[in-house]
């Protein structure tokens, strides 16, 4: 009988925070710059320069370590972690390794209706290192300097997860809080927020852990599935045939669905660790705690079950819209201009998510604005516009945020109510589809469809459905 | 013109327009040509940057936009500190070809003073050493003795004072690099409390320790170089905002009443008779000048040197990092790998006493052996501050020695760092304890080489020790070396 494994999984979350500025300079933090254009002799290691630490990522990292029930350290600081790499243009990265800012948190999770709390070991705050690019053509590497000293927060769990749906639910947590917070927009793809998973196995029943691997390269939260179930089997294989696993580092290769060993605990290197002579030690003081803890924002859970109860929104429809802060937010903007709750939830459950599907985006990409989504949902009430063109403009708002109603009075889509052009039309309609007429006559009430839906395309679509079943069946 | 007059003298005779600042450039800048040769107090020298500077500043001082005592006044600056575009090399072949793009604030503080700039100072590379001798550009010799060191690592500055290039120059100080070579060369020198000036553009060698601060020929021109530089800097965030920076206002002459401990510890075994005479000579001067003087017991000297080089080649180890190769200054010429250049740059480019410091800093950081010495280092030097604070309780001033002996012959501590290094014993416990503290000449030996004596006082009360140091001034003349005599324009 083969033996029955359990998978013990702790995370290291690196998170960008949303910080102007970096973390020991004046430079922007703006993504995507032209190379070393956001730079200065601090974040480039030149000599003689001086961090100077930025308060704003203080306050962002005492935000989240409020959030996930952390203790905050009252006199933290910063330390070297010593190593060469040429991204790294001091050959330390300022990090914390004694005094962390945060310490003993916890966050709830649920997965298939079970709650469960994973523990947060640590929240630490670092800086970012540079860029290497490889040049092909002269075969030498550049460095870009822009994201070095972007401020980071390392958040570190305890292992407390036992499977990848605890895992997605555990990094989902912490995305929709951060987010939440405003202190990051969390975005996997594009490495705002970087997951590690620590992963090892033992038999169910078993008292020690056994020994953990790393994975790293894990860009999206499908990746993070399939290498946690990969490196699991990859275990257990190891260990069914007798063989023993390494402690060392992975890396996860998702196009392959395979992943390789980066170097081993032998190669680890000593970061001679030691307090940062050139930053004095934060003291948080109560008052500094008190502020921040009075700018908590409504977290995802009171907000869901105030939809439910404010608005009355179904919980499926109220887990979706607080899922992120984005649609959250252009939920409560639009209802705050005046539309209807029901309404503002059905465009953006229904229409929002085909589209985010069907093109492939996150909502955090979502562009149009609240105003206008009001604007159509009062188009629709005004019966301005049928339900058909409202979709066909609500597809012009999401892509390029148009104003409806100027784009409904340009493109003439506005519904005709007019009874005298309805009638004119319907009357050609009834004299070009004779079979129909007869057929609807001899009792096949189905073939009124066939007539409405011919009159509607001859409108171009623009006709009130009301007014053509009513004008129809009156003339025939 | 009078190469011996002192920078707040000069800038009195510019003021009133008998010198201008152009004449009193040339006249310096051709003593650094008629010198050089003999005494290498410089790496660089600014001729052309300077003489333009001249002009500009003598323009803002006829505009009465510049109006301070150092206003016109020429300045050498010790080479690890940044100058915007010109080189700056900490005396290492890594860094030889080094130019800034921005400027140390201290050094920025003086040119908006009026300060003209000459040139760049001759130091121990990195400012590791004690002794100036261990530059990749040459040994800089002692104005008092050709054969003798200047001191270090600040001994360009010192020499280049003491021999009249200059009238004033910037130094640094991690663990007596200001005040030693100020007593071997003769002159003052004044190490500030930590925090008092600004670091930024200085190049670390050892953080929590490095202080920016004057070396000149009298107590007046320290109190009015310090009243220019220092200052809170938002780019340093451990520069403090203090009162009590009003130092020329502690010139007084007046010691009535001030509180003198004369540290027994410091007197013991390993202590030149002459240097013992000359310092006790000058207690009793300032004793029959009013001031309360006392015999007392420091205690933890002797842990003083372990612990400073522990943690000033820890940090050392970690600040020189940066020097690979990658971004700035020296590269090897020729490499297979990244390690491999890395390794050739770091081989190539260090001195051996770079190295040296580098490897003990290395290993106290090293896992396993960090607790044992960093962290007991650390430890110890909190317990070296306690000792400063409680015999600050019962005195406003510590007065001692600020070496051993008086200056050294060249070559002498190469062979043996170790002994090199307890030359410090009465420097790197100030540094230790953050403490400011000052060194000027309190007399001559048998050789004729001058004795420096080393005062002391609380945080931030460089006032006290001002008050003290001048007093004593009063009582003597200031001597020249021979050399700046002979070789006088």
């Amino acid at each position: 009988m083969s033996k029955v494994y359990e998978t013990v999984i702790g995370l290291e979350v690196h998170v960008e925070l949303a910080t102007k500025t970096k973390i020991f300079c004046g430079c922007s933090t703006a993504f995507g710059g032209a190379p070393n254009t956001h730079t200065c002799p601090v974040c480039t290691g030149m000599p003689g320069s001086l961090p100077v630490l930025n308060k704003e990522v203080v306050n962002k990292a005492i935000a989240v370590g409020l959030a996930t029930n952390c203790t905050i350290t009252r006199n933290c600081k910063f330390d070297r972690k010593n190593y060469f790499y040429p991204d790294n243009p001091q050959n330390y990265q300022i990090s914390q390794l004694y005094y962390p800012i945060c310490r003993d948190g916890k966050v709830e999770i649920e997965v298939e209706g079970k709650k469960k709390y994973i523990g947060i070991h640590e929240i630490h705050m670092e800086e970012d290192a540079g860029k290497l690019i490889h040049d092909a053509y002269t075969d030498s590497s550049l460095v870009d300097f822009n994201r070095s000293g972007v401020p980071l927060i390392e958040i570190v769990s305890e292992p407390d997860m036992r499977s990848a749906d605890e895992v997605i639910a555990y990094l989902d947590k912490l995305r929709t809080t951060i987010q939440y917070l405003g202190a990051s927009d969390c975005k996997l793809n594009e490495g705002s927020m970087r997951a590690d998973v620590n992963l090892s196995i033992r038999e169910v029943g078993a008292e020690e852990y056994g020994t953990r691997t790393e994975m790293k390269n894990l860009n999206s939260f499908k990746a993070i599935a399939r290498a946690i179930e990969n490196e699991r089997e990859r275990q257990i294989d190891l260990l069914e045939a007798g063989k023993e696993v390494v402690q060392e580092t992975r890396r996860w290769d998702d196009t392959k669905e395979y992943s390789y060993a980066m170097r081993s605990k032998e190669d680890a290197q000593d970061y001679r660790y030691f307090p940062d002579p050139d930053l004095v030690p934060i003291v948080i003081s109560d008052e500094w705690l008190e502020e921040i803890r009075g700018k908590q924002p409504e977290f995802r859970e009171e907000k869901k079950a105030r939809y439910q109860e404010e608005y009355g929104l179904p919980e499926y429809d109220a887990d979706i819209l607080t899922g992120t802060k984005k649609l959250a937010d252009i939920f409560e903007e639009t209802i705050a201009l005046n539309a209807n709750p029901k309404k503002v939830s059905n465009w953006l459950m229904v229409e929002t998510m085909r589209l985010l599907k069907e093109k492939e985006m996150e909502p955090e990409d979502i562009t149009f604005s609240a105003a206008n989504l009001a604007k159509l949902i009062q188009l629709t009430d005004d019966q301005a516009i049928n339900s058909t063109v409202a979709k066909e403009v609500f597809e012009k708002i999401f892509a390029e945020d148009i104003d409806p109603a100027q784009y409904v009075e340009e493109k003439g889509l506005k519904t005709v109510n007019d009874e005298g052009a309805l009638r004119a039309t319907i009357e050609q309609v009834i004299a070009d589809n004779p079979q129909s007429v007869a057929d609807y006559r001899n009792g096949k009430e189905k073939a009124i469809g066939f007539l409405v839906g011919q009159t509607m395309k001859a409108m171009k679509g623009k006709a009130n459905p009301g007014m053509v079943n009513q004008i129809l069946k009156e003339l025939l | 013109m009078d190469l011996n007059l002192t920078a707040v003298e000069l800038g009195k005779k510019i003021k009133n327009k008998e010198i201008s600042v152009v004449e009193a450039t040339s006249a310096y800048l051709d003593s650094i040509e008629a010198k050089e040769k003999e005494i290498n107090a410089f790496v660089t020298i600014d001729r052309e940057g300077a003489l333009k500077r001249a002009e500009e500043v003598q323009g803002l001082i006829d505009a009465g936009k510049v109006t301070g005592p150092l206003a016109g006044v020429p300045v050498a600056i010790k080479d690890n500190m940044c100058i915007d575009g010109m080189l700056t090399t900490c005396s290492s072949k890594i860094l030889s070809n080094f130019k800034p793009t921005f400027t140390a604030t201290a050094v920025e503080k003086l040119q908006a003073a009026g300060a003209v700039i000459v040139g760049k100072t001759n130091m121990d590379e990195f400012a590791m050493g004690s002794t100036t001798e261990t530059s990749f550009y040459g040994e800089t010799k002692n104005p008092w003795d050709l054969a003798r060191v200047p001191g270090g690592s600040s001994g360009g500055s010192a020499a280049a004072v003491a021999a009249e290039e200059v009238p004033y120059a910037l130094g640094s100080d991690t663990g007596g690099s200001i005040r030693q070579p100020a007593g071997f060369c003769g002159v003052t020198g004044m190490k500030p409390t930590y925090g008092r000036v600004s670091r930024y553009g200085l190049i670390a060698y050892g953080s929590s320790l490095d202080q920016i601060g004057p070396i000149a020929k009298d107590v007046t021109d320290c109190a009015a170089i310090l009243e220019a530089i220092s200052g809170k800097d938002d780019k340093d965030s451990t520069s403090v905002k203090e009162t009590g920076d009003d130092f020329m206002a502690a010139l007084t002459d007046d010691v009535k009443g001030l509180r003198i401990g004369i540290p027994r510890d410091y007197f013991g075994e390993g202590l030149d008779a002459e240097v013992k005479a000359a310092v006790m000579a000058a207690a009793k001067v300032l004793e029959e000048k009013g001031a309360e003087v006392e015999e007392f017991d420091l205690s933890l000297v002797e842990y003083a040197i372990p612990a400073y080089y522990i943690i000033a080649s820890a940090e050392a180890s970690s600040n020189l990092e940066r020097f690979d190769g990658v971004k700035y200054g020296y590269r090897t010429a020729e490499f297979t790998d990244l390690h491999n250049m890395y390794k050739k740059t770091r081989s190539e480019g260090f001195g051996p006493e770079v190295k040296r410091r580098i490897m003990l800093g290395s290993f106290v950081l090293s896992s396993g052996y960090f607790d044992a010495y960093y962290m007991k280092a650390l430890r110890t030097k909190a317990l070296i501050k306690q000792a400063f604070d409680r015999a600050f309780e019962k005195y406003d001033v510590i007065l001692g020695p600020v070496a051993p002996t008086t200056a050294l012959k060249l070559g002498e501590s190469l062979s043996d760092p170790i002994k090199m290094y307890l030359g410090d014993v009465y420097t790197v416990s100030v540094n230790l304890a953050g403490l400011p503290g000052i060194s000027l000449p309190c007399g001559y030996d048998s050789n004729g080489l001058p004795i420096g004596l080393q005062l002391l006082a609380r945080h931030f009360d460089e006032k006290s020790i001002i008050r003290a140091a001048y007093a004593f001034e009063q009582s003597r003349e200031y001597k020249r070396p021979a050399f700046a005599v002979e070789r006088g324009l």
